[in-house]
């Protein structure tokens, strides 16, 4: 049972170090939330298809994907507003099918916040445990607790309109969390906030979870939003889940194209694959204009037409070429640059035609000789940076 | 700081009428209907279907039967409903005698095509001074917009047959307008203005004016005004702008305040009794007189299902309509 | 948006207005005459309002329509508010659209039809069943409430439509069932459209003189029936006094309401204000 502690008591009892959990990569580990092949459709429209995941107690798990990805409908057959057309949901080992939302021990944080206007933010927080008949006296004290963690408890007697967004979301959050519940899903709760309060929320989230120990579902189109929160990332395409990895995975190993380029930016090269071995491999691209050499074997057919991902951070920019690479080296010209203050961008046209988007981050503050539009530059990168991607 | 459990008055209110539906639910006669296969949500749109389809559509089927029956001198004045006799001939014999004395006697269809018209009329009327004023609401600063939408709202809470009234003292040989005009010296005779088709189409647009500024105004209010700054932008003058933007984006508004002025204005009973003239009868009238003077129950259910028939199509307009604007909310 | 308001437009409003408020003027200016015609001034005098206290028969009819009014506000306002709930939430169902229809048929129906439809029903029923035995107030309730329920569910369907569906799913996902739902939250959110619902109602009933006059009988005469036996037959200052007085009480209510709403939105605008700003 998650314990509740508030800042005070946290400061009298230091928590342990923090262990590195990853329950998913233990074959013993049972996964808190089963989700098996669940399927909605409406009407002939399929939002969601033969989707099976395990998410382990404990975790943040990210459903990231674009808007009619299906990532909002799936979590709303968790929290129980939609039957699913085939397929079930297993939490903590209970079936959920034909369970409604207001028996699931599963609690939601929506987007709009939907906190009740006509009644103040303690009543709000307390709503859901006095559906639960418990005594008054045990509901102040667990709603004072929660608006302590959130740091709501100067606002407890405010009504919805009085606050602002940022403030509302901790509300929303608090009154989502108060009923302790086994599984906590959250629809975009980044969504509403400026800039800078969603960096700060965010790290926020993440230690109330890990002081709570709640297990989180997100659902987001926002990357950033998803590689900060996440312990793992389920990218979605289409109602189905392309690929499941915790965020490092998803960048550094996209199984995909279409993963490779929702996430962050990347250069996609065709090519052909012309020397295979166990060790290494050599892809031959028109489109680079030269050749990629990979230092991992890919399981593909010699021949074979794969994709390369290079992506921009990977890539160094200079006026002349490295000694040292004959692979993994072009020639180009700058076309674009964006300076981003702590990076620069650099569009590079090469020989065949394609542009390759470069990062580099600002190092040296004051520059003489920085590179400048219409130059010819050599672009490299190191064997191991170039990821294959197959599909 | 007050615990969260203290509840207020309005909160056990509600509170205790979710305890008391939930103890109907909980009580032997629903578990019985759910044990039936009925759930919940059946009984509650059961409840106002019941009481429409008992109060509102099973009344037009008698109207519907008894028109096909003939005046008898009893109480009811009218055959009965369930003939046991089987005669199954006579019964064929009086099947539209009612309908067709509607079609036979030319009182009937002058009183339809003038009740049409005049309802016509009287709504180009209503269109022509209630699109201008609701224009001029939805155009107004925040502050004058509720005033104004207060100010025409105010005469329809209050008494609709005294309004009326107040016309019969305007419009008389010794009223107000005809003492104005003949002191100004505009006129020499006091002008006859009641018991005219001019007093009914005034006493029709005074009465059903707000029926068509509202919905008027709900359509202008919310349309897009950067559509007409874009416009503006693209070269296009005011005018135009207006006959090009405005005017087609507001026809679903336009629509609605038609159909809720022309479809009642039809049947029109008070204004045309009060104010109109024997020569320009309307058929609300017509109904009237045929169930209270002439007792004549059949044939003025025959009216009645004639004026239906005739209205059937704009009823229609008007429902799809109102259908479209609640599905435009969500 | 350009400001300079069209000189067509403002007359119209002008003109509009006077047309809509000139007679009711009148009808108040004369409620003050001491002779006993309408439409010639003769002098100042109240005696009219004293001879409208005075009139038994004005008295018990108002009563009466007072009764029935409220009766029918709030029948009409449960059923309305039954149907609009259901209309506006329970998705496609069987009978949607024969419900659906059912309540605007009667927003445009003339009240001939529907006046003559209900009395054959009562009068059928009578036959049939025995009740009801004799025309009066029960009849001329259920009538009002038939059609006045229509007005209710539009108002309160399109208040629903607006309404932010999350929140009843907030409510269920806390653990509130269905019913707790409505009655807890959605209820006490839409009040303000169910009160307006019941003031809509009540002047529909109150004002209905040509439903009333099918399905009433002896001894129940309401308001606007005694009005246009009278108007009718001759008419004398009388009624002016009982129409200022309907006006002066409507506009009072009218003007308190408004009053209050705006400060009400003043302070919520306040309110959302300073949140902004602490932040």
């Amino acid at each position: 049972m998650p314990t509740l502690t508030s800042p005070q008591q946290q400061k009298k009892n230091p928590q342990p170090q923090k262990q590195r959990i990853e329950p998913w990569s233990d074959p013993h580990a049972e996964p808190y939330l089963r989700i098996e092949r669940i399927t909605k459709k409406f009407g002939d429209f399929t939002a969601v298809d033969d989707v099976t995941l395990k998410v382990y107690k404990g975790e943040i798990f990210c459903l990231l994907g674009g808007s009619g990805s299906g990532k909002t409908t799936l979590l709303r057959v968790l929290a129980g507003f939609e039957e699913p057309t085939a397929g079930s949901v297993f939490i903590d080992g209970q079936d959920m099918t034909g369970i409604p939302p207001y028996e699931r021990p599963v609690n939601m944080m929506f987007q709009s916040y939907a906190l009740f206007p006509h009644m103040s933010v303690e009543k709000n927080v307390a709503f859901g445990l006095q559906q639960e008949g418990l005594p008054r006296a045990e509901i102040s004290q667990r709603v004072a607790e929660m608006l302590e963690i959130v740091k709501m408890t100067p606002y407890a007697r405010r009504k919805p309109h009085q606050l602002s967004g940022g403030q509302r979301q901790r509300v929303a959050l608090a009154r989502s969390l108060v009923k302790r519940p086994k599984l906590l899903l959250l629809d975009e709760p980044l969504g509403a906030l400026d800039r800078k309060l969603r960096e700060h929320t965010q790290f926020e989230l993440v230690n109330i979870q890990e002081q709570l120990g709640v297990t989180f579902v997100v659902v987001t189109h926002d990357q950033e939003e998803a590689m900060t929160l996440a312990s793992r990332i389920g990218v979605m395409n289409h109602g189905k889940i392309v690929q499941v990895g915790t965020p490092s995975e998803i960048y550094e190993y996209p199984n995909s194209r279409f993963v490779a380029d929702f996430i962050g930016s990347v250069n996609m090269f065709e090519g052909r694959l012309v020397e295979d071995e166990p060790d290494y491999v050599r892809i031959a691209s028109e489109e680079l204009g030269g050749t990629f050499y990979i230092d991992h074997g890919v399981s593909s057919a010699p021949g074979a037409t794969v994709w390369v991902a290079l992506r921009p951070e990977k890539i160094a920019i200079s006026r002349e070429r490295s000694s040292e690479n004959v692979d993994n080296a072009v020639p180009g010209v700058i076309k674009e640059i964006a300076y981003m203050g702590d990076m620069s961008i650099y569009l590079v046209r090469l020989p065949a035609g394609k542009t390759v988007r470069v990062t580099q981050p600002n190092v040296i503050r004051h520059a003489e000789n920085r590179l400048t539009w219409d130059e010819e530059v050599w672009l490299h990168w190191h064997p191991s940076s170039a990821v294959v991607v197959t599909q | 700081m007050a615990a969260p459990g203290y509840v207020t008055l309005g909160e056990r209110m509600s509170v205790a009428l979710a305890w008391l539906f939930q103890g109907i639910t909980q009580s032997p006669a629903y578990r019985w209907l759910r044990k039936r296969g009925m759930r919940g949500r059946a009984l509650v749109v059961a409840v106002p279907s019941l009481w429409l389809l008992l109060f509102f559509v099973v009344p037009f089927l008698i109207v519907l039967k008894i028109s096909f029956a003939e005046t008898a001198y009893s109480v009811p004045p009218y055959t009965p409903l369930i003939d046991w006799s089987g005669e199954q001939v006579l019964a064929l014999k009086l099947y539209l005698s009612n309908y067709a004395f509607l079609l036979e006697d030319p009182l009937y269809f002058n009183a339809y095509v003038n009740s049409v018209k005049v309802a016509a009329i009287s709504t180009i009327l209503c269109l022509l001074i209630g699109y201008p004023m609701a224009y001029g609401i939805a155009r107004a600063s925040p502050a004058w917009r509720n005033v104004l939408l207060m100010m025409i709202i105010l005469p329809f809470w209050t008494s609709f047959l005294l309004r009326v009234y107040a016309w019969i003292g305007m419009l008389r040989t010794d009223g107000v307008i005809n003492d104005i005009l003949l002191f100004i010296g505009i006129i020499d005779q006091p002008l006859v203005m009641l018991q005219t088709d001019i007093a009914v189409y005034i006493g029709i647009v005074y009465s059903y004016l707000p029926f068509m500024v509202l919905p008027l105004y709900a359509n202008l209010e919310k349309m897009d005004l950067t559509l007409l700054e874009a416009a503006a932008d693209l070269g296009s003058r005011p005018a135009k702008a207006f006959l090009r933007i405005t005017l087609p984006l507001s026809l679903p508004g336009i629509i609605a305040g038609c159909m809720l002025v022309f479809i009642p204005a039809v049947g029109e009973f008070v204004i045309p009794a009060l104010l109109g003239g024997p020569d320009s009868l309307m058929i609300g009238r017509v109904l009237w007189d045929e169930f209270f003077a002439n007792r004549d129950w059949p044939v003025a259910s025959a009216v009645a299902i004639a004026m239906l028939l005739l209205l059937v199509v704009p009823i229609m307009i008007f429902q799809y309509m109102q259908g479209r604007q609640m599905a435009a909310h969500r | 948006m350009n400001p300079r308001r069209s000189f067509f437009v403002l007359t119209t409003l002008a003109f509009g207005f006077a047309f809509l408020y000139v007679p009711i003027l009148l009808m108040i200016a004369f409620s003050f005459n001491a002779g006993k015609l309408t439409t010639v001034w003769a002098g100042f005098s109240t005696h009219w309002y004293a001879a409208l206290l005075d009139n038994e028969q004005m008295l018990s009819a108002t009563a009466l329509s007072l009764r029935i009014a409220a009766m029918t506000a709030t029948g009409a306002v449960i059923l309305g508010t039954v149907a609009g709930l259901v209309l506006a939430r329970f998705g496609r169902f069987k009978g949607r659209t024969l419900l659906s229809g059912m309540t605007t048929a009667p927003l445009v129906m003339p009240e001939v039809i529907t006046g003559l439809s209900l009395l054959l029903l009562f009068v059928a029923l009578a036959n049939l069943v025995g009740w009801p035995a004799r025309r009066g107030v029960s009849t001329i309730t259920i009538a009002h409430i038939t059609f006045a329920m229509a007005y209710v569910t539009v108002v309160v369907q399109s208040r629903l439509a607006t309404f932010e569906d999350a929140l009843e799913e907030a409510a269920m996902d806390l653990g509130a069932r269905p019913a707790k739902v409505f009655f807890v939250i959605t209820l006490p959110i839409i009040l303000p459209a169910i009160v307006s619902g019941w003031l809509l109602a009540f002047t529909l009933s109150w004002d209905d003189l040509v439903i009333a006059s099918f399905v009433s009988g002896p001894g129940s005469t309401t308001l606007p029936m005694l009005i246009f036996s009278k108007v009718r037959l001759g008419v004398t200052p009388e009624i002016n006094a009982l129409a200022t007085l309907m006006v002066t009480i409507v506009t009072i209510g009218i003007v308190v309401a408004a009053v209050w709403m705006q400060r009400q939105e003043r302070a919520r605008q306040r309110d959302v204000q300073l949140a902004q700003a602490a932040n």
